[in-house]
């Protein structure tokens, strides 16, 4: 039989009724729609998620005490030092996949200038912090290794310090503040970071040498955390296994002992965003599938009103020629028509939608060739499989019985 | 013009009702010669719209032989029933059986999208034809509902004439329609029987109409009661000249 002529057939039945061809395709419209904006808007947060993380520094590793064993008993993460100077100084000269290191010791306080004051927390680092975390100085200049050895009362100010120090628009630079009574003096300010993924503000914060913490603020030889730049991403899990192998030596760990200490990478946090958003695109693209299914159910409720109604027409076309299968053939192109019609509109659909949703509400989206397609196809797919019952039903009419039919 | 279109011999059609058999025809031979206007007569009941089934290969027959052409159609399956209902028969039907919303034209190209070998130019040149031979050449665009009955009913025989059928087989197709609309139809049919020689069977239960046809072979309890020719056939335009011009038509 001659495929164009049933498109042809097929085409015409549908011309005659646009009205329900269009019903029964807007199904499939807000189905692939909702596929195509939902995928959208869930790639787009993964990537959003992505970039906030490597422009925390992607290639960031970052250590800390681990739980410990003492007594038979298993304590909290951190809730042991184990971190110190020498193991700073251990991967430091032996560890051959980083690019920089620098311990950090923190302390919470309130930070006072004249009359104003602000509570917040003081970073003591090395000046590698900063290439670590990719920060870059708005203003002033950074404290050296100098500073470092001296334990200088030296700080560099985070922006939300700032706005709550010096409210009056004047440069920090220069100036004496105080952080739980000790006088620091500004020596700069940071570039404005923003809320890190946990919307914890990065800003608000005041970095000194480590030092300074340790001798001045603290009294102690510990750090919370070592943070470590591996030379670049793709060496981050080289580099955690060597610096596991130094700690261990320099913690003179026996091989039966468990490590107490965690080498965490940005890679596992990034991971574990990403499949996150990965379960969030999942749960949208089965949100939109649901709604394919049922345009599909449509098509098929549709096809099957079609056929009832059509039996004159199909038992017609019988006696005239038509044999079982250009009737099949001719409802099931029917159907397809509608869900490749309505697939199409329902692309277009999805990326209007999709740039609307930017547009107005400002999320992120992106929108995916492999959804467009996945979509495409799966709308096909659902015209075959649900059109050719009824195309089925129809082609195995009598005919004497479907033109006597009333 | 004496080629045998139709060959019925002994044909037998039993039905199963449940656990009864209900037998609708009951052994009925007769032959249909090429150019022949047949009519079959027949009350309800009496097995003529079984017969017509069997006629347009739409059926097969229990028992007995049904030569169509020249073909035995009781060896015959599904699909190539269809062929031969599609290149050796033209259906013509009581309620028209149009496509709504459909011009003429393609209603009338209809069987011809059934046939492969028929490219799309030829197809259109050969429905605007049939449709000019119904005297339908104005009204090529017009969809069923904007033509009267009698226009749908033209409509419907240019569908039956397009494919250059061995028969066209009418099924009580002026049964819809008025007096004057059903000479009109006959009119036609004599034409074509007489000008272009075409062999027509016509099922109607109207002694009336069947005065129209060269034979008519009557049915009664599926047997042939009587099959004879014509002496005194009417010319339906002869009766239609001699219908008085009412103003209400």
């Amino acid at each position: 039989m001659n495929v164009i002529n049933l498109v042809r057939i097929a085409f015409k039945a549908l011309q005659r009724n646009k009205l329900r061809a269009f019903l029964t395709m807007l199904g499939i419209i807000i189905g692939v729609g909702a596929v195509i904006a939902m995928v959208a808007i869930g790639q787009g947060s993964k990537k959003s998620i992505q970039d906030q993380l490597s422009s925390m520094g992607s290639n960031m590793i970052t250590i800390r005490p681990n739980s410990n064993v003492v007594a038979g008993a298993r304590l909290n993460a951190g809730s042991v030092q184990t971190l110190k100077i020498e193991d700073v100084k251990a991967i430091q000269k032996q560890a051959q996949y980083i690019s920089a290191i620098s311990p950090a010791s923190s302390a919470k306080g309130q930070a006072i200038n004249g009359a104003l004051n602000w509570p917040t927390t003081i970073q003591g680092v090395s000046p590698e912090y900063l290439d670590i975390r990719a920060w870059t100085m708005k203003d002033g200049v950074a404290f050296t290794d100098a500073d470092v050895t001296a334990a200088a009362k030296v700080c560099l100010l985070g922006q939300t310090v700032v706005n709550n120090l010096f409210t009056g628009g004047e440069s920090p630079i220069g100036k004496i503040i105080r952080f739980n009574k000790i006088p620091f003096r500004v020596i700069g300010v940071l570039a404005q970071k923003g809320e890190n993924a946990f919307g914890q503000d990065q800003d608000d914060i005041i970095i000194t040498p480590y030092t300074t913490v340790q001798e001045r603020i603290l009294s102690t030889v510990y750090f919370q955390n070592i943070y470590v730049s591996a030379l670049n991403e793709q060496m981050t899990d080289t580099a955690v296994a060597e610096i596991s192998q130094i700690l261990r030596v320099s913690h003179r760990l026996k091989p039966t002992d468990i490590d107490d200490f965690a080498v965490r990478t940005q890679r596992e946090l990034i991971n574990t965003f990403s499949s996150t958003s990965q379960l969030l695109t999942v749960l949208l693209t089965a949100i939109a599938g649901i709604s394919l299914v049922i345009g599909g159910i449509g098509i098929m409720n549709i096809m099957y009103v079609s056929v009832t109604e059509r039996t004159r027409e199909i038992g017609l076309r019988m006696a005239i020629g038509a044999r079982g299968i250009d009737i099949l053939l001719q409802f099931l192109i029917e159907a397809i028509l509608i869900s490749i019609t309505g697939g199409l509109i329902g692309v277009a659909l999805g990326i209007v939608a999709s740039r609307l949703v930017t547009i107005f509400l400002s999320w992120p989206t992106l929108i995916s060739e492999s959804s467009i397609l996945l979509s495409f196809l799966v709308c096909a797919f659902t015209g075959v499989f649900f059109g050719y019952y009824p195309a089925q039903k129809a082609s195995r009419l009598d005919p004497i019985e479907a033109l006597r039919y009333e | 013009m004496s080629k045998k279109i139709l060959e019925i011999q002994n044909i037998k059609r039993e039905f199963r009702m449940g656990t009864e058999t209900v037998r609708a025809l009951k052994g009925v031979s007769f032959d249909v010669n090429s150019g022949e206007f047949v009519t079959i007569m027949g009350s309800s009941g009496s097995g003529k719209t079984t017969l017509l089934n069997i006629l347009g290969c739409l059926d097969k027959p229990t028992d007995g032989k049904y030569l169509l052409d020249g073909v035995n159609i009781g060896g015959l399956e599904r699909n190539e029933l269809a062929r031969l209902r599609n290149i050796k028969i033209g259906f013509v039907f009581q309620s028209y059986n149009l496509l709504p919303r459909t011009s003429a034209l393609e209603n009338v190209e209809l069987p011809l999208l059934y046939n492969p070998g028929i490219p799309a130019k030829e197809r259109r040149e050969r429905a605007v034809h049939a449709l000019e031979s119904v005297k339908l050449a104005e009204r090529l665009n017009h969809t069923p509902n904007q033509l009267s009955g009698g226009q749908q009913q033209r409509v419907a025989i240019a569908r039956a004439l397009v494919n250059e059928p061995v028969m066209i087989l009418a099924d009580e197709a002026t049964g819809n329609l008025d007096s004057r609309t059903s000479y009109e139809i006959m009119a036609l049919m004599q034409e074509l029987n007489q000008q272009q020689g075409k062999t027509i069977v016509f099922v109607t239960h109207e002694a009336d109409i069947a005065a129209f046809s060269g034979r008519t072979v009557t049915l009664k309890d599926g047997k042939v009661i009587k099959d004879c020719q014509n002496d005194n056939k009417r010319s339906a335009k002869e009766v239609l000249s001699s219908l008085p011009v009412s103003d209400d038509y």
